[in-house]
């Protein structure tokens, strides 16, 4: 079969717009120190931000989980005033730039915000500076893409499945668990996967909100930016290259697994 | 033991308002054109579609009646129901498929699991039992559709459609399969069709709805032999006029009068198969009492016959043998006479 000449108007544009993804990739890889790598990865402060940020992130995951499915299913099913309205504004963070969502938290849930001063004096909770201020930060900026995901699962299935469950007899609860949940399964495991890749590499509202307290609230990406500014840059590079790697087993088990590799 | 519906609702365009009452023992086929309501009728009864004003009792107990406000939730009615395709859980295994209900409704799982082996038995699919839909033919998954729908011994199975996902070859074994569970269920039976075939073949009674309505009902004899409806006339390929019966002969609105030795008086039907037509090239001279032209508009090979659809005062549809048609040499559109006998016109009250 003969092969089509692709012009090149859009071969040079498309050269270049691939370069610019992997030149940076590259630098990150020749640059970084590898004989240091190990010193780098089991340094105290190193394992502390990676053990931190794998809590947190898989933290708001799960919470993304147990509130954005269920509000994803409201959108998805539930007819009611102000539903679009309600959708933007809970996909806002997606656009907002996280450090206006981290400062949008302490006004709501500081000391002195609108609702942390009760949670301080009714119940003594404080919340930011803490490690639950990075869960709620990272949920904050990541939740919407596990919302988004699901809800457009919820809309394409097949919804005569349902109905097919309940004249079989099945309650509500076990038509959702039982048909619903796995029919909507890649939907789901996608989102899921976005959801936490996001809070895995959240940084401007977590600092905002949360601050940089290694251990309690230091977290991978803002431990590589410490290192980076306080002249450790060795160690950074080794950092971002474990993010790096992360981000790539994510992406490549997603195409395998749920986006079916072309 | 019964079924009593009334349900009245609007859904789209469709404005439905049926009352039906079935009884235990008569398979009970809904016949009518796509878009008349049928499936809308089925879904109404099994609670899926709420209505307007209505009621759906079984057994004397009642499911739902808008004039009181109650309600049994689709899950909570003693029902089976099939599915037009057949909508098996893809991700379940057939054996879960036929479990789901037993389940639903409380079974334990290892007597759900053995009492799912049993119908997978009875439908021939016992070493299916671990695969998954996706690996049966259309035919086997109508068998689970049916079996899943009856494991949990409903009183009342609906099925919508039951063989019109399936090919034309395995449609027949199937439906000879469908017909002997139908007869050995324990319960009401209501299915869905618009092919007349597959009614005549499952069903012992007939109920033909159009746009909504009810407007025949009767044994598949009574409903082909007395066509109330041009749906019907159509199904069964022949003329079916309506008029005012005059000592002889009917009346049509359009001002024609037919000959019909049946004729008394009152509004009727006027049946004319399409054998008992016969065409002329000129004005033929004779005893039959009908005779006048028109305009050979639709010529169509069925089988060893030729169908000829003649415009004119009244539409007719004739049919003669492809012989006698080169020998007419009929073309469309050609001019030609056509006449049938006063007896050969079969008068019955509309």
């Amino acid at each position: 079969m003969r092969r089509e000449r692709v012009p090149i108007v859009v071969l040079v544009p498309a050269a270049i717009g691939a370069a610019f993804f992997i030149l940076p990739l590259l630098g990150l890889i020749v640059r970084s120190p590898w004989r240091d790598a190990v010193t780098a990865l089991t340094a105290p402060e190193t394992v502390e931000a990676l053990k931190l940020s794998l809590l947190a992130s898989l933290s708001a995951t799960a919470v993304g989980l147990v509130l954005g499915v269920p509000l994803a299913w409201m959108y998805a099913r539930v007819e009611f005033p102000g539903r679009d309205l309600l959708r933007a504004l809970t996909t806002l963070p997606m656009v907002l730039p996280p450090v206006v969502g981290g400062i949008a938290l302490l006004l709501a849930f500081g000391r002195r915000g609108l609702f942390g001063s009760w949670l301080d004096s009714t119940f003594g909770i404080t919340l930011p500076f803490t490690t639950a201020g990075v869960v709620m930060a990272e949920t904050f900026v990541a939740m919407p893409f596990l919302i988004l995901t699901v809800e457009a699962g919820l809309r394409s299935m097949d919804r005569r499945y349902e109905e097919a469950a309940r004249a079989l007899g099945a309650s509500r609860w076990r038509v959702f668990t039982r048909v619903t949940l796995p029919l909507i399964g890649p939907s789901l495991f996608a989102g899921a996967v976005l959801c936490w890749a996001r809070a895995l590499g959240e940084f401007g509202a977590t600092i905002t909100f949360a601050g940089n307290f290694p251990g309690v609230t230091q977290t991978m990406p803002l431990a590589v930016y410490l290192l980076l500014e306080t002249n450790h840059q060795e160690a950074s590079f080794i950092l971002s290259l474990v993010l790096l790697l992360i981000s790539l087993v994510v992406l490549v088990g997603l195409r395998d697994r749920w986006l079916g590799s072309a | 033991m019964s079924l009593e519906a009334s349900i009245r609702l609007t859904l789209g365009p469709l404005n439905l308002e049926m009352e039906l009452t079935i009884d235990e023992d008569e398979v009970v086929a809904l016949l009518g054109p796509n878009g008349a309501g049928k499936t809308t009728l089925l879904r109404a009864i099994a609670g899926l579609v709420p209505f307007r004003s209505g009621h759906v009792v079984l057994d004397g107990k009642v499911l739902e009646d808008t004039a009181t406000g109650q309600y049994v939730p689709t899950e909570r009615r003693p029902i089976g129901f099939v599915f037009q395709d057949y909508l098996l859980f893809p991700h379940l295994s057939v054996l879960d498929n036929v479990a789901f209900g037993l389940r639903s409704r409380g079974t334990p799982r290892r007597a759900a699991a053995d009492k799912a082996i049993q119908w997978l038995d009875r439908v021939g699919l016992k070493s299916y039992a671990r695969a998954k839909p996706s690996e049966l033919s259309g035919g086997q998954r109508q068998r689970v559709a049916l079996a899943r729908a009856l494991a949990p011994d409903p009183r009342l199975l609906l099925l919508d459609e039951p063989l019109s996902a399936l090919d034309v070859t395995t449609r027949a074994e199937v439906r000879r399969d469908l017909k002997h569970h139908l007869a050995s269920f324990q319960g009401i039976r209501l299915l869905v069709t618009h092919d007349p075939l597959e009614a005549v073949a499952l069903a012992d009674r007939l109920i033909v709805i159009e746009a909504g309505r009810l407007v025949q009902t009767g044994t598949s004899a009574e409903v082909t032999e007395r066509p109330r409806s041009q749906y019907v006339a159509d199904l069964v390929g022949v003329n079916l006029l309506r008029g005012a019966a005059d000592h002889g002969s009917v009346q049509l609105p359009g001002g024609t009068a037919v000959a019909a030795a049946g004729a008394e008086s009152g509004e009727v039907f006027a049946v004319i198969h399409p054998r008992a037509i016969a065409i002329y090239r000129s004005r033929p001279e004779g005893s039959p009492r009908n005779v006048w032209p028109g305009r050979a508009s639709n010529v169509e090979l069925l089988g060893n016959r030729v169908r000829v659809r003649i415009e004119g005062e009244v539409p007719l549809v004739a049919e003669v043998t492809p012989a006698a048609l080169k020998e007419l040499e009929l073309v469309e559109g050609g001019e030609v006479w056509l006449s049938f006998k006063a007896t050969d016109v079969m008068v019955y009250p509309a």
